[in-house]
């Protein structure tokens, strides 16, 4: 067989076989019970004591927001400084300069947010001590935010009838000390020993074989590369990101890389199953997102084998696939692979250039960022997936004329109105976003900025267009990947993603909770033959065409007028 | 409000000594242990460091074996792809030329024997590799200025030939730098 197809079905194989043990263990973990990392107590005891926490305070669903909302603002304000000065303060042996304001509050949100867009290069936009005392930082703390978040979801749903979600801080540390940062050291150091740099040396000058003065810059990366993938967030290194040869040099660490961005979102999943004592409802949840990565996986893969077909006009044959912007150590089967694991969670690093990918890949990719919810990011995947559920519920409950109920609470109007409000709140901000641009790029080509409209694109027509697509849906889905074509280091692409990546994260985030919470201290109803069951293969197909119908409703005309429209002019 | 203020900046900075001084210095104490002490393994000739093993190089002198198009001119501080997009209409232009300077250069070459590799950027364009197909379409004009046997040289790119990882995973691949020394190494 191919070797590059057994490469992936390997990679896929390691995945489950560390995500279904993991989503045990982080069950029992979040749930307090006795686990074998439980000799890191005292490690945790001393962190809350120096930070005078008390972790087992209870929290209604109000005080957890606002414990998250206030650590979370308090990094963007820190950060914002920290990135515009960053030329004054140490471990900057590369003498880069501090960044403007606009991609300074560019850059902290997105990085807060767990999304990583990087409207900068890591080789001249950022300082070593910027890379890791506010990105490799907030890759912890934004992934642990999340995971946190999601745990009160579990906790809402796990007793009766509740006011307790637990407490954000105890939920936020252990993501970290029990999950986040061990298995980051396990993967830095593989990294570190397939040749990714890991010492705080500046660049580095030689002589190429052939003569040519090169300069190479270097730093501390594998460090950051860990947390990168691990806590779904993607902003990596170097700008080329994990197609760069020091950030991912060989077949093993692309395995290394690719397993580790998938292994927390699909154990989170079947964790909430385990932790709620409904092993099914996980499991039903991760055949629906299963068969999403699939239909999203398997197209990309056949046509990003399939090559460009205006090169093979030329005569040439591609007999691998298509290369532009892809590596040859990895080849185009696990780009692609990687490809839609990156954009159906929502971690947007890349092993090879998006923009470069066939029209038809672009479609997929935008669709699972759209989507955002088949696993989704470190913790909110499982938050996006909630309101797909709870919609489900809504009209499921109205085709059959009852009460819908999830879990043995009634759902009633104002659930529904806050999973209404989230769920458009995404094509609203995409939407929105991209007619918007199109408008200034359209109508004022040449207005006075530092950056003209007109130079923003780098290809012309249906794919220019999709380029500013997914910029904003990328902002949106959190996801950091872009087509990097566009260019986004001005003050429109700075200012106008930085409010959809805040509302994009928050809202997201605070809606699900609030339902949570809502439904959780409401009168528990004991099950009886007219429950909806929600752990049936029945309701799972029924969120799945509630998903599909949703976004095909939303997204559909963006899609045709970019990528779809793309692939037939190829055709003609 | 203000609790939860306070109890953050306090966990923030408890959590920037762990996450941020610990971890990462704990790694790169680790990472001295590895080929390279972690700052990346070197290619040494004549007691002089020619490059670094994983980073690609440009190579565009016709007594060497050449590596992928780069949309940096393998610039090592500033690593990126053309970003072209797959229907741009100059970026096949771009294609169609790559293809002229290939045949040029091998005239005994047929376009279908041309690998998609060698006529399109790399994501990073510092790709180090190129197919055992890129290198063996090459032997012909590198044996050929350098008046080697072409069998030598051969020889050379199937000792260079990186199987799949395990001989299971991947693709094979040659690094054009490892290559490129050992040849300057043929008498």
């Amino acid at each position: 067989m191919n070797t590059e197809l057994t490469g992936i079905i390997a990679s896929f194989a390691i995945t489950l076989l560390i995500a279904i043990p993991l989503a045990k263990y982080l069950a029992k973990m979040f749930a307090g019970e006795k686990v074998w990392t439980d000799f890191l107590k005292p490690l945790e005891r001393g962190i809350f004591k120096l930070s005078g926490i008390n972790p087992n305070t209870p929290m209604n669903w109000k005080q957890f927001l606002k414990a998250m909302m206030t650590i979370n603002l308090f990094w963007l304000v820190y950060g914002f400084f920290a990135l515009i000065y960053q030329d004054k303060l140490p471990l900057n042996p590369d003498g880069n300069p501090g960044q403007t304001a606009d991609l300074a509050f560019n850059t902290i949100i997105s990085f807060v947010v767990n999304c990583n867009l990087q409207h900068y290069s890591g080789e001249s936009g950022a300082t070593y001590l910027t890379q890791h005392f506010i990105f490799m930082f907030l890759h912890f703390v934004s992934a642990a935010t999340g995971i946190a978040s999601a745990v009160a979801v579990f906790k809402a749903f796990r007793d009766k009838t509740t006011a307790d979600l637990g407490n954000f801080w105890n939920f936020f540390v252990k993501s970290i000390t029990r999950l986040l940062l061990p298995l980051s050291i396990i993967i830095a150091i593989i990294l570190t020993f397939n040749g990714t740099p890991s010492s705080y040396a500046g660049k580095d000058k030689f002589i190429s074989l052939q003569g040519d003065t090169v300069n190479l810059s270097r730093g501390p990366a594998a460090q950051m590369i860990a947390i990168k993938h691990l806590g779904t967030n993607g902003g990596g290194w170097f700008g080329a990101n994990s197609a760069h040869p020091l950030e991912n040099p060989n077949y093993l660490t692309n395995m290394t890389e690719i397993i580790s961005q998938f292994i927390i979102p699909v154990a989170m999943i079947l964790a909430f199953g385990y932790f709620i004592r409904r092993k099914k409802l996980g499991w039903v949840m991760f055949g629906v997102m299963m068969a999403g990565v699939l239909m999203l996986m398997l197209p990309t893969i056949s046509s990003e084998l399939g090559g460009n077909p205006l090169i093979a006009k030329m005569g040439i044959t591609q007999h691998t696939g298509a290369m532009e912007g892809k590596e040859v150590r990895f080849g185009p089967a696990a780009t692609a692979y990687w490809s839609t694991l990156t954009t159906v969670t929502s971690t947007g690093s890349v092993n090879g250039m998006h923009d470069s990918t066939m029209a038809l890949t672009g479609l997929w990719q935008l669709l699972a960022m759209m989507i955002n919810g088949f696993f989704g990011g470190c913790g909110v995947g499982l938050l996006n997936y909630f309101i797909y559920l709870i919609i489900a519920v809504f009209i499921s409950g109205l085709m059959v004329g009852r009460t819908p109920e999830f879990l043995g609470h009634k759902v009633e109007a104002r659930e529904v109105k806050i999973a209404a409000l989230i769920t458009l709140l995404s094509p609203f901000l995409i939407m929105t976003g991209t007619a918007l641009a199109s408008y200034v790029f359209v109508a004022h080509q040449n207005i006075d900025w530092a950056v003209k409209p007109s130079a923003w694109l780098n290809n012309p027509g249906y794919h220019g267009f999709s380029e500013m697509l997914y910029e904003y849906t990328s902002a949106n889905a959190n996801n950091g990947s872009g087509f990097e074509g566009l260019g986004d280091n001005n003050i429109w692409w700075n200012v106008s993603t930085g409010f959809v990546l805040i509302l994009g994260r928050f809202l997201p985030i605070i809606g699900p909770v609030a339902i949570a919470g809502l439904l959780a201290q409401k009168k528990f109803v004991p099950e009886s033959a007219g429950t909806l069951k929600v752990d049936t293969m029945t309701f799972g197909l029924m969120t799945f065409a509630v998903i599909l119908v949703l976004n095909a409703l939303s997204y559909f005309p963006a899609l045709a007028l970019g990528p779809i429209a793309e692939h037939f002019s190829m055709l003609k | 409000m203000k609790t939860y203020l306070i109890q953050a900046i306090r966990l923030t900075v408890v959590l920037t000594v762990l996450l941020c001084v610990i971890y990462p210095v704990f790694i790169a104490f680790a990472g001295k242990l590895s080929k390279g002490a972690g700052n990346g393994e070197t290619i040494v000739v004549n007691g002089k460091v020619v490059g670094y093993a994983a980073v690609g190089q440009s190579f565009t002198k016709p007594q060497y074996f050449w590596g992928r198009p780069s949309a940096v001119a393998y610039n090592a501080a500033g690593s990126a792809g053309s970003n072209k997009g797959p229907s741009n209409p100059d970026y096949l232009k771009d294609v169609a030329k790559r293809i002229d300077t290939l045949l040029k250069y091998h005239p005994y070459l047929k376009r279908s024997n041309i690998p998609a590799e060698m006529v399109t950027a790399s994501g990073s364009g510092l790709d180090p590799d190129i197919s055992p197909e890129a290198a063996q379409i090459q032997i012909k004009r590198v044996a050929a200025y350098r008046k080697l046997d072409e069998t030598k040289v051969a020889k050379l790119v199937a000792d260079h030939t990186e199987g799949p990882l395990l001989g299971m995973f991947g693709p094979s691949k040659i690094n054009v730098l490892k290559l490129n020394v050992a040849l300057d190494g043929l008498k």
